[in-house]
């Protein structure tokens, strides 16, 4: 966010934030009328229009190095609400698109809609919800207005639920009558934070907000509520106990683009709550706390996640694990003279972008394999290997992203982040980073080496898997790995719109 | 003390014990109805802070239709007797722990209040006579902060969808069954057929009059909705399917109408939801009255639940 000046004005190309949102909310409007019949063909034009927004912003940000921004309505902010697309924002909203598009490409098997005659109950409510997602998304993204960001975390939360029990068996309405329950107590904190906020300082705008704010009793029992209640949201260690169900329990598409995307939504939330809305609030202390809950659930995660005998709820255990990996750059990136080091928040980013393609490649392979196989037991996968080679070689190279392995944009992410340990002299960190690798390492080899190893008896495929499907898991899996070379040149968008890094000579 | 204030202390113990008993009484049943007594006398603490549309609100939402979905719960899980989880005494004490920490939170907040208490009311009053409306809450709603009310109600139409999402595949596209709220017997029928003429006038005139004083499309539809709902409880209507086109049209008409005039906005005003000068409160009132109709429908069937029987062909 720029934060100079007072006034803040529609850039030349802002409309095109507008255009992110609206486009999404358009397709869930068309798609209640036309009746579920039309709801994937309605996808497939909006989410890759959405792309193609998305896409254009990103350019105009990089190329122009500055941020994009429109008021709505033309009502200035504090009365009006504003949305601001920094380099942040379009980075993730590129890579959230380009996610969901292939999630939609995968879902066409489960939940296409073209051929049936009559509008049936699942693909209805996947594909609007999936629509609602994006826009959700798109509006955590670029906004500017911590209410708006409440609408938009609600959107989130009742596109997500739904999704987690759309098979409707009983042990996923339970996991999505808990994730709900979670998400609420997470918007309520959200909701009750902001009401206080605006008490203190009459404004809801993030800029006008951020040269207001200071540290008193209200501001800081404002920001401990949203942040614990994003924390539940974003399924923190201690407060992840929703997550494995939910995210194991759900439809293979599902699974990804909640594991992949959904969660990223309120972490990014605080990402802007500490460093845009509040800029050098948190204190050491703080950011040691957030620091040890994410080390805290790298390490839980990853344990847990080598104790599961079912492929799904490990990969649904190791989302745990990652979410850990960033909340290191809270202990990273901000520090005690409030200086705000670049590298630690790039680092963050990036490992929320990698991790959403190699987690969404990793969920859809194991729905392949659970397709084909009839279950996802770990013991039993012998032969898989062999059978479905390309799926599993997504679930490898998504497996070798997580570990971060060069090139992949997990290598790069690990390697920002520990740079950023060994520069702040806090190498406690760099110990938990390298510990997680090696964790992640045993159960992806784990699953690798039983998928590779002879079946005990000869393989029976209950299903065939469509090409299309395995490619999609596949192109996700690449960009995974591909994403450490956006080191060469697009990872400075990261930087647009933010004040001056003052440690850049680390470069 | 005034009789005023005497009034008030009663009030506030009033709420403080019956939010008490919400939370200690055993059975779900006289939770609930706890739950609505307390949303009614709070929203009598917002009118005795000045805040009607806060007050209508609350009655309207928090006490009654939130309180209809909550009977409408118990009433369900009596059906099927189920027995509730047994939540254990750590788990009692970490919530206990938990809501004081958020209270302790807030009263710190409270108690150490900025010395100017900053507030965006006067400039809402500068800048509302631009829109020709006469209620600051409808301006903020529909002029300043139109977007995030649009975005609401595509917000209430996920929730209407995710209810839906719970039937059975074979129900889809069929009717919801509103056997678990009551039989019908001889008084809720002449109720039904006493109370929805004044209830309609009452709802409409709650949206037409919230352009210029307390009221608006959230109170008005909630009304409606009450209305309907009663007359399809008491069995003199069936609720409709979900399937049914007319009901998909009346969902979304509200958001339809919002969206288009604030694209519109961008051609004849020069920003996406900006009103063209002169025509902001017309164009308002109309995206009020459609909103009025879409909440009710939304209302009505997500209280009326998810489909239980195929429709009849």
């Amino acid at each position: 966010m720029p934060a100079a000046t007072a006034l803040e004005a529609t850039t030349a190309d802002g409309a095109l934030l507008v255009l992110a949102i609206i486009l999404p909310v358009i397709g869930i409007l068309l798609s209640f009328v036309l009746g579920g019949r039309y709801a994937e063909r309605i996808a497939g034009i909006l989410l890759p229009a959405g792309l193609g927004v998305a896409c254009i912003v990103f350019l105009k940000a990089w190329h122009s190095e500055k941020s994009l921004s429109y008021i709505v309505g033309n009502w200035q902010p504090p009365l009006g609400i504003t949305l601001c697309a920094d380099g942040l924002s379009v980075a993730m909203m590129v890579a959230m698109a380009i996610v969901i598009c292939l999630i939609g490409v995968f879902a066409h098997a489960n939940f296409g809609s073209r051929a049936v005659s009559v509008e049936t109950r699942a693909p209805m409510v996947f594909w609007v919800m999936l629509m609602a997602i994006s826009g959700a998304m798109n509006m955590i993204f670029i906004s500017g207005d911590l209410f708006t960001l409440y609408v938009a975390l609600e959107l989130l939360t009742f596109a997500a639920v739904p999704l987690v029990c759309l098979d409707g068996r009983a042990e996923t309405l339970q996991a999505a009558l808990r994730y709900l329950l979670f998400a609420l107590l997470g918007s309520i904190l959200y909701l009750i934070g902001t009401a206080l906020l605006y008490g203190s300082y009459g404004t809801l705008d993030i800029v006008l907000m951020s040269q207001r704010v200071h540290l008193e009793p209200a501001t800081l029992a404002a920001a401990t509520l949203m942040t614990v209640g994003l924390f539940a949201k974003t399924a923190l260690f201690p407060l992840h106990l929703w997550l494995p169900p939910a995210h194991a329990g759900a439809p293979a598409a599902a699974s990804a683009v909640l594991s992949a995307v959904v969660v990223k939504g309120s972490f990014f939330l605080i990402v802007r709550l500490w460093f845009d809305v509040m800029p050098g609030l948190l204190s050491v202390a703080g950011a040691q706390l957030v620091g040890a809950l994410g080390a805290s659930a790298i390490i839980c995660g990853n344990v847990v996640a080598l104790r599961q005998r079912r492929l799904k709820l490990l990969i649904a255990y190791s989302t745990v694990a990652q979410i850990g990996y960033l909340f290191l750059i809270f202990p990273l990136a901000a520090d005690p003279l409030h200086l705000q080091y670049g590298d630690a928040l790039t680092g963050g980013m990036l490992q929320a972008i990698s991790h959403a393609t190699a987690k969404a490649a990793m969920f859809m392979a194991a729905g392949l394999v659970y397709a084909s196989l009839g279950h996802d037991e770990i013991s039993e996968l012998g032969g898989i290997a062999r059978a479905l080679p390309m799926t599993m070689f997504a679930f490898g190279l998504g497996g070798v992203c997580l570990i971060g392995l060069p090139p992949t944009g997990g290598f790069l992410a690990k390697w920002l982040l520990l740079e950023a340990t060994v520069a702040t002299a806090q190498w406690w960190w760099a110990i938990v980073i390298i510990a997680g690798g090696l964790l992640t390492s045993a159960y992806v080899f784990i699953v690798l080496s039983r998928a590779m190893g002879a079946p005990s008896e000869p393989l029976t495929l209950h299903a065939a898997v469509p090409k299309y499907q395995e490619v999609a898991a596949l192109g996700l899996a690449l960009l995974s790995v591909l994403l450490g070379l956006v080191a060469l040149g697009p990872i400075d968008v990261l930087q647009v719109g933010r004040p001056e890094a003052p440690m850049a000579w680390l470069r | 003390m005034s009789i005023a204030s005497v009034f008030d202390v009663a009030l506030v113990a009033l709420i403080l014990a019956i939010g008490a008993s919400t939370i200690l009484v055993r059975k779900a049943f006289a939770a609930v109805v706890m739950f609505v007594v307390y949303g009614l006398l709070l929203s009598i603490a917002w009118v005795r802070l000045h805040a009607v549309d806060v007050a209508l609100t609350e009655a309207a939402i928090g006490g009654g239709m939130t309180g209809l979905l909550l009977l409408g719960a118990v009433a369900r899980s009596r059906s099927v007797n189920v027995g509730g989880p047994w939540i254990g005494r750590p788990a009692r004490l970490a919530t206990c722990a938990l809501c004081a920490l958020v209270v302790a939170g807030l009263a710190i907040a409270m108690l150490h209040p900025p010395e100017v208490i900053p507030t965006l009311a006067p400039t809402v009053m500068e800048s509302l006579p631009q829109s020709g409306l006469g209620n600051p809450v409808a301006g903020v709603l529909f002029v300043f902060r139109a977007l995030d009310t649009l975005l609401e109600k595509v917000v209430l139409l996920l929730a209407l969808l995710g209810v839906w999402s719970l039937a059975p595949d074979r129900a889809w596209g069929g009717m919801p069954g509103l056997h678990v709220y009551a039989r019908s017997d001889p008084t809720l029928i002449f109720l039904a057929q006493l109370l929805p003429p004044v209830g309609i006038v009452f709802g409409i005139y709650m949206c037409w009059v919230g352009a210029k004083d307390p009221g608006g499309a959230f109170q008005g539809g909630t009304v409606l909705a009450a209305m309907w709902l009663l007359v399809i409880v008491a069995g003199l209507q069936k609720a409709p399917a979900i399937g049914r086109l007319w009901l998909r049209g009346l969902l979304v008409a509200g958001p339809v109408l919002f969206l288009a005039i604030g694209l519109a906005g961008w051609v004849f005003a020069d920003a996406f939801l900006a009103y063209p000068a002169g025509y902001a409160k017309p164009l308002i009132v109309a995206v009020e009255a459609a909103l009025t109709l879409s909440i009710a429908v939304a209302l009505g069937m997500l209280a009326a639940g998810p489909p239980e029987r195929a429709q009849q062909q």
